[in-house]
């Protein structure tokens, strides 16, 4: 058996639906690092500052709600490559 | 693992679709229209009982009014300002509506929430283009909107070949589609994982040495239970949240 013949036997044993959860869980990164910086930031913010700490609560759900896309955008391809 | 391998996890095409009840494909109801119809007769039952006015108020307008209170501090003021407080009932039966239907996925024997079918977040985030587009024309006119929202001020004028396009592309198109995704993406992955969790669970009650296990997925159906019930209202809160922000964008363009 050459190893060309075992090479595509091994990239065989790789589905798509293995590779579009890899996919994901690398999409999953970016999004994770900015809401755990942003949360952070918007916490020290409103340790800070209570008296400004309704302000900084809304503007941290927007800021959440447009990471998140990305994670969720992420989540959607995830079905569409297990095709 | 023997039971790993017996597993069968429903595909995500079963979990959410349901047979027709009445009438066809085209033209059906089925579980996800009924629960359609639910929140929109929910939504007009906080309109109607919240509205009787009573100086002291008792039941239902408790919860009307701490809403009215909730959407217009919380997001009109935030976003629009003082003109947008015209913009409450619309605001409201968005923020209602959507929490109605996304309440819908813990409810024992309904669980679906309705927005995991794109048709709604769809048609909602729609709707939203519409109206901010239409609020934007409103207040500044057809040309007036164009110019502030393609060509922001403070901008080098060479650099509007490359400014114009990405504003016109993050303005009309991706706005609305994240709205959507958002949404749809946030309910149909909550829902995913209380399945998974549901399906794990009755697969461990066996006699066998693994049913030790059975607590673990148990005490995860509970907690995910509790954490959906947020979800469900961070995200008719964001999503009203983000509604006002861009109609408030359009109605107010920066200097």
């Amino acid at each position: 058996m050459s190893t060309l013949v075992l090479a595509q036997q091994a990239a065989e044993g790789i589905t798509n639906t293995g590779l579009a959860a890899l996919t994901y869980g690398l999409g999953a990164i970016g999004p994770g690092i900015g809401i755990g910086y942003l949360v952070g930031q918007s916490v020290q913010a409103m340790a800070r500052q209570p008296e400004a700490a309704g302000m900084v609560r809304t503007t941290m759900f927007l800021g959440i709600a447009f990471v998140e896309a990305l994670a969720l955008i992420g989540f959607v391809v995830f079905f569409l490559g297990q095709g | 693992m023997q039971i790993l391998a017996e597993l069968e996890f429903p595909p995500v095409s079963h979990i959410v679709n349901w047979p027709e009840l009445v009438g066809g494909d085209t033209i059906g109801v089925n579980k996800v229209v009924l629960v359609y119809l639910f929140a929109v007769v929910l939504t007009a039952l906080v309109f109607i009982l919240g509205s009787k006015g009573e100086l002291v108020p008792r039941g239902m307008q408790n919860v009307a009014e701490s809403a009215v209170d909730f959407v217009q501090d919380g997001i009109i003021m935030q976003t629009m300002g003082k003109e947008g407080l015209s913009w409450t009932p619309f605001m409201l039966s968005l923020f209602f509506f959507i929490f109605f239907t996304n309440i819908f996925e813990i409810i024992p024997v309904i669980q679906m929430p309705a927005s995991a079918r794109i048709a709604l977040p769809m048609f909602l985030a729609l709707l939203t283009w519409l109206l901010y587009n239409g609020a934007g024309i409103r207040s500044q006119g057809l040309f007036g909107y164009l110019k502030s929202s393609l060509f922001p001020p403070g901008v080098p004028i060479p650099l509007y070949i490359l400014v114009t396009p990405i504003e016109f592309v993050s303005n009309f198109i991706v706005r609305p589609f994240s709205l959507m995704v958002r949404l749809f993406a946030n309910l149909l992955a909550g829902h995913i994982l209380l399945v998974t969790f549901a399906v794990l669970t009755s697969a461990l009650w066996v006699k066998a040495w693994y049913a030790v296990f059975f607590p673990l997925p148990l005490f995860a159906v509970i907690f995910f239970t509790l954490f959906e019930i947020l979800v469900s209202f961070l995200q008719a809160y964001v999503f009203t949240l983000l509604a006002g922000v861009y109609i408030g964008g359009a109605m107010h363009p920066d200097h």
